[in-house]
């Protein structure tokens, strides 16, 4: 009976289990869309250890591969990472981090822990626990996933004869699904993809994704009291 | 330059999630910067899947990509993990390439 506390936070540690080895199968499809895109294992390996948010760095190696030039890249990648700084805002109270804790914690603020932290909200060492166990998990999953993703693909060779530049839209598409939940996440992204087919023949590749951003800026601001 | 592209973007992306922590939420916490950064994903996710799947340098073109984004969205209506999504989508592009039916 005392230890009740203790015991209901392993139900938290095993679903961020769960969680991590779901994220290790994207990390495995994103180490080997990366090096197709023509990155090295180590740089591909590199963004999973360093950047380690997967739409940042699905949209890095998309748009270094399809010729967008670097300028590009980054700036999208950028852009797709703005969230995480708004999760760090929510999740810091309840997280009460002190000193070094503060840069470790920020590079696990990703999704994946910032929903887990926010799901045990009560009492606040569950949300904790929650946030630091997914964090870790996840991070460790997804580069060893990552590792075994780039390994494979560069054992493997042409990756156009293998359709795996049909696995980097199908990507793209895995991590907008669950993001199009109402009418108003389908009209911006149909506004989105819009936009950029328009711009495709019009500008240098990389800039269609980047002037897509601004459907998302109009409707924020449209939409900035609802929320 | 692709490592160039690899630190910076890195940089960029880790200094987003620390400003969350260490900047005053005033700062930060405002309705147009909220609504903005959720919906950038949605509007940027969309235009990579479009431009990913009919883009070919400056051309849009339709090959084998677009039918293994098509099983693609098969698969996640049947509510498939992720890596089976893009390993079908893989698959069923490289069967129509082999086949010959699609470029």
């Amino acid at each position: 009976m005392t230890n009740i506390p203790e015991g209901s936070k392993r139900p938290i540690t095993t679903s961020a289990i769960g969680i991590g080895l779901a994220t290790g199968a994207y990390g495995l499809s994103f180490g080997a869309i990366s090096v197709a895109s023509g990155l090295s294992a180590l740089q591909t390996q590199t963004l999973s250890l360093l950047m380690f948010t997967g739409a940042s760095q699905f949209a890095l190696v998309g748009v270094l591969g399809a010729g967008g030039g670097a300028i590009a890249a980054v700036l999208t990648a950028w852009l797709l990472g703005a969230r995480n700084g708004l999760y760090a805002l929510h999740i810091a109270p309840t997280l009460n981090l002190r000193g070094l804790l503060k840069p470790v914690a920020a590079q696990l603020t990703i999704d994946e822990s910032t929903a887990m932290s926010i799901a045990h909200d009560h009492p606040a060492t569950h949300s904790r626990h929650a946030f630091w166990a997914t964090g870790i998990s996840v991070y460790v999953l997804w580069n060893i996933g990552t590792l075994l993703g780039a390994l494979g693909a560069s054992a493997i060779g042409d990756p156009a004869v293998l359709g795996l530049d049909a696995a980097i839209p199908a990507g793209f598409l895995a991590l907008l699904w669950p993001r199009l939940r109402d009418r108003t996440a389908w009209a911006i992204a149909a506004g989105g993809a819009t936009v950029a087919l328009v711009l495709t023949p019009l500008t240098r590749s990389g800039v269609p994704v980047l002037a897509s951003a601004l459907i998302a800026v109009f409707a924020g601001y449209r939409l900035r009291d609802r929320t | 330059m692709i490592w160039a592209a690899v630190l910076l973007g890195s940089l960029g992306c880790y200094l987003e999630k620390l400003f969350g922590f260490i900047l005053p939420p005033t700062l930060l916490d405002r309705p147009m910067i909220r609504s903005v950064a959720a919906l950038l994903p949605i509007a940027m996710l969309s235009a990579l899947v479009a431009v990913q799947t009919f883009g070919d340098g400056q051309s849009l073109v339709i090959d084998a990509r677009v039918a293994g984004v098509a099983v693609a969205v098969v698969a996640l209506l049947l509510r498939a993990p992720f890596l089976v999504v893009v390993l079908v989508a893989a698959i069923s592009a490289a069967l129509l390439r082999a086949l010959g039916v699609a470029s």
